[in-house]
């Protein structure tokens, strides 16, 4: 029997979270949830204690990136097969598990990404939000000979192997992002964009805001750039 | 070089020198984090006592007086110290973040096993 775990790193998110987790059961039939709490000032982790499923509690706010990778050291750890990694904030409509599950499932493909953008549905987002997924998607569809339209989504499902590599000390844990699908490209997994529906949230606070921004982008140009000229790790090596 | 000069930057050294083995005596400094700052304090010692070495050094980086060339490479040291600090956080940073997640992982375990042994019980 093959094991799916959803991962979901969550950070003061003690309004949104128990209808994410709801939702997600009534669509999935009860898989298994694991939510990692970053380290919330708010009151998430109470909320979570009685909400059924498994909690993670990092002692401190760590950082999406490693909230994220703890999920995976514990899916490596309890022999899953597959994961779903998605936010705790609603923006990723659980009705989209399926198909994300589909492709990894059917033995092809070793991670499928969840693009906002394939999808009909019309996705709004703030100009330079969208400029930057622009730029950084051209450089990840470039360097894969690839069209990748979602360089920032963290809905995702993965297999074994690719679950094996985000939990390996190679992942980058801050900002995970186009450089991480370049690194995954480049370890020869195999990746594929799928298209699913996200909700607009006008009151969601992005990872990046201000100066931040300014460091998300130099970050990330730095981590592509050192990604290619380090040498290609197979994923048989991970 | 003017003798008060010389005697100054010995005195120095000497100081940095004997500071850096009481740490490390003490074990407040570990010995893995001192061999640059011991190779600082041996460096200065070496370029007041080593007059010609001094002067040679001067002519060779095209600096106008042997002074400067003490400020040039005393900077260049620390500069390599910082970077090696560096290192060190980035290092640290890493081994942080794994043990919280470790910790993270067996508070998971625990409460699990306690639920189960509940459950039974």
């Amino acid at each position: 029997m093959e094991k799916t775990l959803v991962i979901i790193p969550v950070y003061n998110e003690e309004e949104k979270i128990l209808s994410v987790i709801e939702d997600i059961n009534k669509k999935t039939h009860g898989m298994d949830i694991l939510v990692v709490n970053d380290g919330s000032a708010d009151k998430t982790e109470s909320v979570l204690e009685h909400s059924g499923v498994r909690v993670i509690n990092l002692p401190y706010h760590l950082g999406y990136g490693v909230a994220l990778q703890t999920g995976y050291k514990y899916a490596l750890e309890k022999g899953y097969d597959y994961v779903i990694q998605m936010d705790g904030d609603g923006q990723h409509d659980s009705g989209s598990i399926k198909d994300l599950l589909r492709e990894v499932r059917s033995g092809g493909i070793d991670v499928a990404i969840g693009s906002r953008f394939l999808s009909n549905k019309k996705y709004r987002t703030s100009l330079p939000r969208k400029l930057g997924m622009k730029l950084f998607g051209s450089i990840a569809s470039l360097i894969m000979g690839q069209k990748v339209t979602d360089p920032t989504s963290g809905f995702q499902a993965l297999n074994r192997r690719a679950i094996k590599f985000y939990g390996s000390d190679i992942f980058p844990c801050d900002y995970p992002d186009a450089d991480a699908i370049i690194m995954l490209h480049r370890a020869g997994f195999r990746i594929k964009e799928v298209p699913v529906i996200m909700h607009y949230d006008n009151r969601s606070k992005s990872m990046h805001h201000g100066l931040g921004i300014c460091y998300y982008i130099f970050k990330m140009f730095l981590s592509i750039f050192v990604t290619l000229l380090r040498e290609k790790s197979t994923k048989e090596e991970i | 070089m003017p003798i008060r000069q010389k005697v100054f930057a010995v005195l120095i050294s000497v100081v940095i020198f004997v500071v850096i083995i009481e740490l490390v005596r003490k074990r407040k400094l570990r010995e893995e984090y001192s061999w640059l700052w011991l190779a600082t304090g041996v460096g200065l010692l070496v370029l007041t006592l080593w007059y010609n070495l001094l002067v040679a050094i001067t002519r060779f980086i095209g600096a106008a007086l042997p002074t400067s060339t003490l400020f040039f490479f005393g900077l260049i040291f620390v500069m390599l110290l910082n970077l090696h600090h560096a290192t060190k956080t980035s290092k640290l940073t890493d081994e942080v973040k794994n043990l919280a997640q470790k910790i993270a992982l067996l508070e998971q375990e625990i409460k699990s096993l306690l639920e189960y042994k509940d459950k039974k019980v």
